[in-house]
């Protein structure tokens, strides 16, 4: 049994899109309901296996490709914290979207490739060795470029290209960065390490250059984030999810995995690269921050805010402490919840009122006030106000800093943190208290369908801010994760 | 087994001269001779490679045919992807009476005579199962008739004589000095004196003008794109595939003493230089299936690689297995892929009423399944996982820096960039939403789109269920018996 959940796992998503493929453009009712029952079979799996794995089970799948390369499925506490993330997301951004699109056209194709896309996040998340790692994350490549170009339009495409233009230029140094890894020291498994020591100094260095600058290029680290924004032309479901459960997370996630898995962070330390990469997240939180200050379209300046927020993640995983790590690795849940209702709630806003710009959201809390609310507290957690997550992960990520010394971390942190005020409390100062130009909808505040996700992930943000000491918050299972791995 | 092995010949051959008189029954000769491949290679794989001596003579007095992995393993993708384009082949031709009665004898002819390259173990059988494939393959081209085909049809038989007779040349070279063809007895007699040198270079000289490495390339693009799309799924996946096929075998089974670092590096660089020109080639042109076609100058290309990644008799064993599988697996993967690309461009031509790309916008909508198949092929070409195209990318990869020579990997990575800049151009028209003012998009019948869609779907599974195909291809081989630890 133990052999079977992961890759029943993989299915839900896998063959809930191979479903939809086949449904007609017509049925829209089946559609949602294999969307659904995908879904929430994916969340009742992870369940069972998060309940495992806090008892010590251990879940692994192996499928040899050739001889000495072998696909890896294995769930563990890490794989666990963004498993979890991408099931209950999944489920929400399926109903959003569903919402969303109505009677649009092109949905067969939309939901395939989503549902695509999302195994393919669950593939990363799942991956035991570096090449399975890399087989999922080409593969999330791909299953996005439909999602990004999905409109048709010439807008559409060029975003499309722009983000393949980037990614696989990505992945092709990944590739070479893996390859490179394996020739000297025979295939990278994720719960071994691997013989490292042995290889020079400059080589090792450089392989973490190359890993580092192809998985940099999807967790949008400085230089390499152009194509971010750029990519805000895609429908709001699947900005929503690309900022964040599936792509930009796959890249951060991936760089945990290169520090902690591959390297281990004696060796990233020894070998003198854990402070110059925490330098450039540094780096890209201040200019992801500044820039999302000067954009006046809502999605632009969220995306902006990514490329800053997700360096969060690194910056924490890059100073290599316990405490830092934790932060890091926390900020990955937290920084999804809040992003995902700041997405949920620019769609909303541009479906309902047209309101795409940062001076249209005047007065928008008297037409839209559920939805404002939430898009008020995920950005006041954003900002790293407590009790709402994003404070938390701040919080651990400054203890982190003094405890590995390095205190101008706490002054950037300082720094974005007053940036992020700037650039998000001005949008609810408009919202509730500039005059409303619109003050009623016709029917009300809209679907439920459409409104209620993000109202029910800013709860889980507040939640999980709040109950950050309870078992299972993501800060606990950060913590987990840590001691049991890593024994910081 | 052995059988299996005259009746893989002979079957398809048979087939071809009964499609004259039974035109109509000719699709069900399929049924005959896609099973029986299919069971050569399942019956290679599972036991011991048959040899098969034609009228009991042996080597070097007969001529002797043989089943070993390798050759099973191109036998059944021969299976694959005659059946999957013999099955298209039904409703692409539809009603043109004229051109789908030359098109089965033609392509039965085709099938038996690639057969015969795969399981001839003998220079001169090779060189007659040469001719026999280039003459239903030129056939092909000219099928359509019209005057720029013919001018593609007669341009490739040029360059097809040039190479048989140069072939021709050095095997006559080789019988003088060593008094056998067969490849088996070639391989532990052979000596590095200037009649043997003389013969390799003409050989290879021959087949690499056959295969359309650059700078023979010429004769490729306007052939394989002026052929009807079944006809150029053959052409492509098959027909380029059987001369490297030779030259692979004759490099690594029979002369591998002979390899110096210069030849080696030689066949590399030309390798190399058909990756970048047939990708710059592709980028620039306005019509789909010269695109498909240049595309498939620029893989061939990768095939050469193995030439300095293999190297002579003293590469580590690590490095010679990844080359060689990977180099193997690329074969498959291209032939598959290559062949379901030309497959579904046939249709989507059919649905647009022409191959403009510009024109294509919103065929994804019309023909989704097609599209699609279109979208996987190209995953498998661009070496983007989860496909054969990937492993063999990898394994190449993995060869290049093992072996210390990481030029040839940047080759391959650098081609897998190029790859994807040329082929989203079509993608990128798949996605877009059509004017309405444009024409409308035909309806197609849906064994066009199916096809397709099967080859691709194999081209991507060789990626991932590869670890039977691999076990296959190292069956019996000389390389893998290298392998073995000693």
């Amino acid at each position: 049994m133990n052999a079977w959940l992961p890759v029943l796992t993989l299915a839900t998503s896998l063959v809930t899109a191979l479903l939809i493929f086949g449904t007609p453009e017509s049925a829209r009712r089946m559609r949602t309901a294999i969307n659904l029952v995908g879904a929430m079979a994916k969340i009742g799996l992870v369940l069972v296996m998060l309940v495992g794995v806090a008892a010590g089970e251990l879940y692994e799948t192996r499928l040899a490709l050739a001889p000495g390369l072998d696909l890896v499925l294995r769930v563990d506490a890490l794989c666990l914290l963004f498993l979890t993330l991408s099931a209950l997301l999944w489920l929400l951004t399926t109903i959003y979207a569903i919402s969303y699109f109505g009677e649009g056209p092109n949905q067969a194709r939309f939901f395939g490739f989503f549902s695509l896309c999302v195994a393919a996040t669950t593939g990363v998340a799942l991956s035991g060795t570096l090449v399975t790692f890399f087989i999922f994350y080409e593969f999330l490549t791909l299953s996005t470029w439909p999602l990004v170009a999905h409109k048709g339009d010439d807008a559409s495409i060029a975003a499309g290209r722009q983000y393949l233009a980037y990614t696989l230029c990505g992945s092709a140094v990944l590739l070479v960065g893996m390859v490179w890894l394996e020739a000297l020291a025979g295939p990278v498994d994720f719960s071994q390490p691997g013989e490292l020591i042995a290889i020079d100094t400059r080589t090792l260095q450089a392989v973490f250059l190359l890993l580092v600058a192809g998985l940099g290029v999807k967790a949008a680290l400085i230089p390499l984030h152009g194509w971010l924004p750029a990519a805000m032309v895609a429908p709001a479901p699947v900005s929503a999810l690309l900022h964040a459960v599936a792509v930009v997370k796959a890249g951060a996630f991936g760089i945990i995995r290169v520090i902690y898995d591959v390297y281990g962070f004696t060796l990233v330390q020894a070998i003198g690269v854990g402070i110059p990469l925490a330098a450039l997240a540094a780096a890209t939180i201040f200019w992801g921050s500044l820039r999302a200050l000067y954009q006046t379209d809502i999605k632009r300046r969220l995306a902006y805010s990514t490329v800053s927020q997700i360096s969060y993640i690194v910056l924490g995983t890059a100073l290599a402490g316990s405490a830092a790590t934790v932060g890091g690795l926390a900020h990955l849940v937290h920084q999804g919840l809040m992003k995902i209702t700041l997405f949920f709630c620019a769609g909303a806003l541009a479906e309902r009122m047209n309101v795409t710009r940062v001076n249209q959201l005047d007065g928008t809390g008297r037409a839209m006030p559920l939805t404002m609310f939430a898009f008020s507290i995920a950005a006041v957690g954003m900002v790293g106000i407590p009790p709402v997550a994003g404070f938390v992960s701040k919080w651990q990520l400054g203890l982190g800093a003094l405890q590995a010394g390095q205190l101008w971390v706490i002054i950037v942190l300082g720094l974005s943190s007053l940036l992020n005020a700037a650039y998000f409390l001005p949008l609810v100062y408009r919202a509730w208290f500039k005059p409303a130009v619109v003050v009623r909808l016709p029917g009300g505040e809209g679907p439920s369908m459409l409104i209620l996700p993000a109202v029910a992930t800013a709860a889980l943000a507040l939640l999980v801010g709040l109950f950050a000491g309870l078992p299972f918050s993501p800060l606990r299972w950060a913590q987990l994760i840590v001691e049991r791995n890593y024994g910081l | 087994v052995v059988g299996e092995l005259t009746l893989v010949i002979a079957l398809p051959l048979v087939a071809a001269l009964l499609a004259l008189p039974l035109r109509k029954f000719a699709p069900w000769f399929m049924a005959g001779v896609g099973p029986a491949s299919l069971w050569l290679a399942w019956e290679t794989a599972r036991s011991a490679p048959a040899t098969h001596a034609i009228g009991g003579w042996e080597a070097p007095l007969g001529i002797a045919l043989r089943a070993d992995g390798l050759a099973a393993a191109f036998v059944g993708l021969g299976a694959i992807v005659a059946t999957s384009v013999g099955l298209y082949a039904i409703r692409y031709f539809g009603a043109d009476q004229r051109a789908a009665a030359a098109f089965w004898p033609l392509f039965f002819a085709l099938w038996g005579a690639i057969n015969t390259v795969f399981l001839s173990h003998d220079l001169f059988n090779l060189y007659v199962a040469l001719e026999l494939v280039t003459l239903p393959a030129v056939a092909m081209v000219a099928l359509e008739g019209r005057t720029i085909v013919l001018v593609a049809a007669v341009r490739y038989l040029l360059f097809a004589l040039f190479g048989s007779l140069a072939f021709l040349l050095g095997t006559a070279l080789l019988y003088s000095a060593y008094g056998t063809l067969d490849i088996g007895l070639l391989r532990g007699e052979i000596r590095p004196d200037p009649a043997t040198w003389v013969a390799a270079a003409l050989m290879t000289v021959g087949l690499l003008a056959k295969t359309a490495l650059f700078p023979f390339s010429a004769w490729l693009p306007s052939a394989h794109s002026g052929a009807p799309a079944p006809a150029s799924a053959l052409l492509s996946a098959l027909v380029v595939k059987a001369s490297f096929y030779i030259l692979f075998r004759f490099w690594f089974d029979a002369l591998p003493a002979l390899a110096t670092p210069l030849f080696l590096n030689l066949l590399g660089l030309l390798g190399s230089a058909a990756v970048i020109y047939g990708a710059a080639m592709a980028m620039r042109q306005s019509r789909l299936k010269l695109v498909v076609a240049y595309s498939t100058v620029a893989q061939l290309g990768y095939l050469f690689l193995v030439f300095p990644l293999l190297g002579g008799l003293d590469t580590a064993p690590a490095v010679v297995a990844a080359a060689w599988s990977g180099t193997v697996f690329h074969g498959l993967a291209h032939g598959l892929a290559k062949a379901a690309m030309f497959l579904a461009a046939g249709t989507m031509i059919v649905s647009a009423g022409g191959d403009r790309i510009a024109n294509m916008a919103g065929l994804g909508k019309s023909v989704p399944v097609a599209s699609f198949a279109f979208g996987l092929a190209a995953v498998s070409l661009m070496g983007l996982p989860p496909s054969g195209g990937f492993l063999a990318k990898y394994l190449l990869l993995k060869a290049s820096f093992a072996s210390g020579q990481w030029w040839w990997g940047a080759v391959l990575v650098a081609g897998g960039l190029l790859t994807a800049i040329y082929l989203f151009r079509p993608l990128n028209q798949l996605m877009r939403t059509r004017d309405a003012a444009a024409l409308p998009l035909a309806r197609v019948h849906w064994s066009l789109q199916a096809a397709p869609l099967a080859l691709a779907l194999a081209a991507v599974a060789l990626g991932l269920a590869s670890s039977e195909p691999y076990r296959l291809i190292h069956s019996a081989s000389p390389i893998a018996a290298e392998l073995e630890p000693r």
